[in-house]
């Protein structure tokens, strides 16, 4: 198995730590004058999504964890299973409920997401940051109140509930952020 | 007309320190040389390249050698053995402003070519010495940052007051339950490896609670961290060694020099012994510099400050890359 040493540790880097992948976030050097050298590291943990610090002496090494990112296109949920392929090479894979996460308000067939694997299997699913997205239920529409700053809630195709202005109707796609899961556009 | 379009590959090219920030540099050069002139002491240059090498079990030199192997030697982590050597000729107070290789020292206040500013002064102890250092500080601070009125804490007090014990009696199993109630795990190998406890403890938990713009003088060391320090016979016995932290780092080291050549000699032995137990390379200790301790070095005390370090804290700067034209990396 590859290992890194924390002399090679940098933001984005992936170890095995317990067990668990996990990411490197920062890597801080500390070296009291003559004494011992340390990695202090901000680590997060890609199963829990926690994120801790964590002190190694500098120069030692930890395994590198398998994980891969890759864009998959989203299939279909099959009332277990959320379905991905590779675009390219057809491959399929199923990400459950703990995978997916709130990814799952995002997820529109066809549409692409980040979908990360660990030894081969599906660790996340990160929708890209902005979505479009069909608005299925709301209140009617306010005509001309662009200027009020008024919201109202309104349910989307995938089922998310998102907070839009008062003059959008049912029917329209909206741009979503999916970090904030914020509206952002009325998409034309 | 001139053709040569910059293709991506093309290196990055431009200094990471603005013009602006080397000015400043230059100027706190020359300022520094005019502290030490006006006050007598001598201005030395002494090799980067050296036969013998530091043993210090935490120091790492760098090997340089000519492509035949016809020279090969080690590139200094301080100026410390030659400037003994001219100290025990009879140099009386001496100073420079010395380039050093630390290899694998790289961070945010690491760079593994840096600048180190030595001096010595023949009679002193470390009280007067942190003195003067602080006399430094404070022409170069003048004007461009405020500094408040210098502290010294013993490295005892320090760490009651910081860490919530007493460095001299506690374990390593106390020490690292400190850290655990600060949310810093022991890592693995510590255990049994009090020296480095102590120098985790120091860094995790007493540098971050010191007033970064105070400067904290913390002295009389335990034996373990004498490194080049006269031990100074008590219950329990102290290293005669300080350390000055500003800015949130530590920015200068000192010593009430060591003189017993065979107390010094032993030291030696004793780290490169350790360096090879733990399967380090254990390069020549200087045998030079011990023939100047037989010969007779003056009673003296010594520091060196981090100038890159200093440079920072004047400069307002919060990575060494600010204050470096080139630093590791886009050297």
């Amino acid at each position: 198995m590859a290992t890194y040493s924390t002399n090679e540790f940098r933001s984005g880097l992936k170890i095995l730590l317990d067990g668990d992948p996990c990411v490197v976030l920062e890597n801080e050097f500390v070296k009291p004058g003559k004494g011992q050298a340390f990695n202090r590291v901000r680590i997060r943990n890609l199963k829990t999504g926690r994120v801790n610090e964590k002190t190694f002496k500098s120069g030692e090494s930890v395994d590198a964890a398998d994980v891969v990112e890759t864009d998959m296109q989203y299939l279909y949920y099959d009332g277990e299973f959320w379905h991905f392929m590779v675009p390219d090479t057809y491959e399929q894979y199923a990400a459950d409920a703990n995978v997916v996460a709130d990814a799952k308000d995002w997820l529109k067939e066809q549409d692409l997401s980040q979908v990360t694997l660990w030894n081969g299997q599906p660790l996340l699913v990160s929708p890209p940051n902005f979505v479009e997205l069909k608005i299925v239920e709301t209140d009617p529409g306010v005509r001309g109140d662009t200027a009020t700053g008024g919201q109202k809630p309104a349910k989307l195709e995938t089922g998310a509930i998102v907070r839009v202005p008062l003059f959008i109707e049912e029917g329209e796609v909206i741009r979503v952020d999916t970090r904030t899961g914020a509206y952002v556009s009325r998409v034309k | 007309m001139p053709t040569s379009p910059a293709s991506s590959d093309t290196p990055g090219w431009r200094p990471a320190a603005s013009l602006k920030t080397l000015r400043l540099r230059a100027r706190l050069l020359a300022e520094t040389r005019g502290f030490f002139a006006a006050r007598g002491l001598l201005e030395v240059e002494t090799p980067q390249l050296s036969a013998a090498a530091a043993t210090d079990l935490h120091l790492e030199s760098l090997a340089a050698r000519s492509p035949g192997g016809e020279l090969s030697g080690w590139l200094h982590t301080s100026p410390e053995f030659p400037m003994k050597r001219l100290l025990a000729a009879g140099s009386g107070d001496i100073w420079q402003l010395a380039r050093v290789f630390r290899g694998a020292e790289r961070g945010r206040r690491h760079n593994p070519e840096f600048s180190l500013l030595e001096w010595y002064r023949v009679g002193w102890n470390a009280a007067t010495l942190m003195d003067e250092v602080e006399s430094l500080l404070r022409v170069l601070a003048e004007g461009r940052v405020e500094l408040a009125a210098a502290q010294r804490l013993s490295y005892r007090e320090a760490f009651a007051r910081h860490a919530g014990l007493d460095p001299f009696e506690a374990g390593a199993a106390e020490l690292a339950g400190a850290l655990t109630a600060r949310g810093v795990a022991l890592p693995p190998g510590l255990e049994d490896d009090l020296p480095a406890c102590l120098d985790l403890a120091l860094a995790v938990l007493v540098e971050p609670a010191l007033d970064p713009s105070t400067p904290v003088f913390v002295y009389d060391f335990p034996v373990s961290h004498a490194a080049l320090a006269r031990i100074r016979p008590g219950e329990p016995p102290v290293a005669e060694r300080f350390e000055l932290f500003l800015g949130g780092m530590e920015l200068a080291n000192g010593f009430h020099e060591l003189g017993d050549p065979a107390e010094q000699q032993a030291r030696f032995e004793a780290e490169l012994a350790l360096r090879r137990t733990r399967g380090l390379v254990a390069p020549p200790m200087d045998r030079r510099m011990l023939a100047g301790l037989a010969a007779g070095l003056p009673d003296c005390a010594g520091v060196a400050l981090g100038f890159d370090r200093l440079v920072m804290i004047l400069a307002g700067a919060s990575h060494i890359d600010e204050v470096l034209a080139f630093p590791w990396g886009d050297a």
